[in-house]
C-alpha cells in the first residue's frame, strides 16, 4: 500500500478571491446605509404582531415622545425646504436660503414652534443637539401641527403619514394627533410598532 | 499559526541560520477579519433597521346617523390606568369586569366573545390614564384574533361611571 506522505506546506491558501468579496459586500453596505439621524429624543416604539414594513421614501412621521412632546420629521429636501417656508409665510416668519438649506438637510425631527425655529436653524448642527425642544403647539386654538401635515401634503401628494410614539405616551397627546389628522381629512395613516419580541 | 511551527522546526536543525526567502505572500488574516467583522455589522444593520408599520384607518367625522346595532353584540373595552381592561357587553346596565393584557386574560375573552356571538362589534375607549402602549396592543389583539369590526371612540362620562365601582 503506498503511504501518502503528508505534503508538509504551509496551511495557507488563496484568499484574494474571497477578501475581494467581502470588500466589495462591504462596500456596497457601506454606501447603501443610511444612518438614522440622531433623534432630539429617545423613543421606544411598543410592539406588534404587525409585518407590514414602513416605505423608505414619501413619509412624514409625527413623533410623540414619553413626556408628550409632539416632533415633526419628512423625508424629501425639496419639500421640506418649501413646506419650511410656506409655514414661514403663514405665521409671519421669513426663513432665508441657509435656513430653508439647513432644514432641509436636517434629518432629525423637530420639535419646535415655529416662532423658535429661525432661531434654531441659525445654531450650528452641534449646538442644536443641546436644545431642549418644546414640542409643536397643538393646542385647538394654536394649532401647528395641523398647518404642518396640511402643508406637507399639499407640497407632496404621495405623502403617507405616519405616528411614531413612544410606549409611555400619555393616550391624551396621542388622541389629539389623532384628532389633528382626522381633521384634516388623514384618515388613513400607520402606527410605527417594532417586532414582537417576548410572546405575550 | 504556520509561523509558529516552522519556528519550532527550525530549532531541531541545528542552529544555522539560513537567508530566510522572503515570501511575497503577507498575512492577510487580520484585514480579512476586519472586513467580515465590517460585513457583519453593516449586514446585521441594515436588515434589522426597518420598523414594522400597523395601518389604521380611521372613520370619516361627519354628521351622517352612526349605523344601528344590536347592543347585544357590543363588546366595550375601557383601557385603564396600569394596564387594566374593565370590559362589559350592551349598554344597559351592563356587568363590568376587569382583566388584562395577558395570554389569559384579554386574548381568551376575545376568543370566547367571537365564538359567542358571531357578529362581534368591539369599541375601543381609552382612559386619560393609559398609556399609547395599550392603543397598540389591544389593535394588536384585533389583528391576532381577527376580529374585524372595531372601533376607536372616546369615553363617556357613563363609562367613569361604570367603571368607578370596579376600580381596585
Amino acid at each position: 500500500m503506498s503511504k501518502v506522505r503528508p505534503h508538509r506546506a504551509t496551511p495557507s491558501l488563496d484568499m484574494t478571491p474571497m477578501v475581494d468579496l467581502a470588500f466589495l459586500l462591504v462596500t456596497f453596505f457601506m454606501l447603501t446605509t443610511k444612518f438614522a439621524a440622531e433623534e432630539p429624543v429617545p423613543v421606544d416604539t411598543p410592539s406588534s404582531t404587525s409585518t407590514i414594513k414602513i416605505p423608505d421614501t414619501n413619509i412624514l412621521t409625527i413623533m410623540v415622545s414619553k413626556d408628550g412632546l409632539v416632533f415633526f420629521n419628512m423625508d424629501g429636501q425639496y419639500n421640506r425646504a418649501a413646506v419650511l417656508q410656506k409655514m414661514g409665510t403663514k405665521y409671519g416668519v421669513e426663513f432665508d436660503q441657509t435656513e430653508q438649506h439647513s432644514f432641509a438637510v436636517m434629518g432629525a425631527s423637530v420639535g419646535l414652534p415655529i416662532g423658535s425655529m429661525k432661531q434654531f436653524l441659525d445654531m450650528s448642527p452641534e449646538d442644536r443637539k443641546l436644545v431642549k425642544q418644546t414640542g409643536i403647539p397643538l393646542d385647538s386654538l394654536h394649532n401647528e401641527l395641523a398647518d404642518w401635515v396640511l402643508e406637507s401634503r399639499l407640497s407632496n401628494r404621495m405623502l403617507r403619514i405616519a405616528i411614531k410614539g413612544d410606549r409611555d405616551a400619555d393616550f391624551p397627546t396621542v388622541k389629539k394627533v389623532i384628532k389633528t389628522l382626522i381633521d384634516r381629512k388623514v384618515n388613513r395613516f400607520n402606527l410605527i410598532t417594532n417586532e414582537e419580541k417576548e410572546s405575550s | 499559526m504556520a509561523e509558529i511551527t516552522q519556528g519550532g522546526g527550525g530549532g531541531k536543525k541545528g542552529g544555522k541560520i539560513r537567508s530566510k526567502k522572503t515570501s511575497t505572500r503577507i498575512d492577510m488574516t487580520p484585514m480579512v477579519d476586519l472586513a467580515f467583522l465590517l460585513l457583519t455589522f453593516f449586514v446585521m444593520t441594515t436588515t434589522l433597521n426597518k420598523p414594522q408599520t400597523m395601518e389604521i384607518t380611521m372613520p370619516e367625522e361627519d354628521e351622517k346617523e352612526p349605523p344601528k346595532v344590536n347592543e347585544k353584540h357590543v363588546l366595550t373595552l375601557v383601557m385603564g390606568k396600569n394596564d387594566k381592561i374593565f370590559w362589559y357587553i350592551g349598554i344597559t346596565d351592563p356587568e363590568v369586569k376587569v382583566t388584562n393584557f395577558s395570554h389569559t386574560g384579554i386574548r381568551k375573552l376575545l376568543l370566547e366573545k367571537k365564538r359567542d356571538i358571531p357578529k362581534l362589534i368591539v369599541l375601543i375607549k381609552s382612559l386619560d390614564e393609559s398609556k399609547y402602549k395599550n392603543m397598540v396592543d389591544i389593535l394588536d389583539e384585533m389583528a391576532i384574533n381577527s376580529i374585524q369590526r372595531y372601533a376607536i371612540v372616546d369615553v363617556t362620562p357613563v363609562d367613569k361611571e361604570l367603571i368607578k365601582d370596579v376600580q381596585i
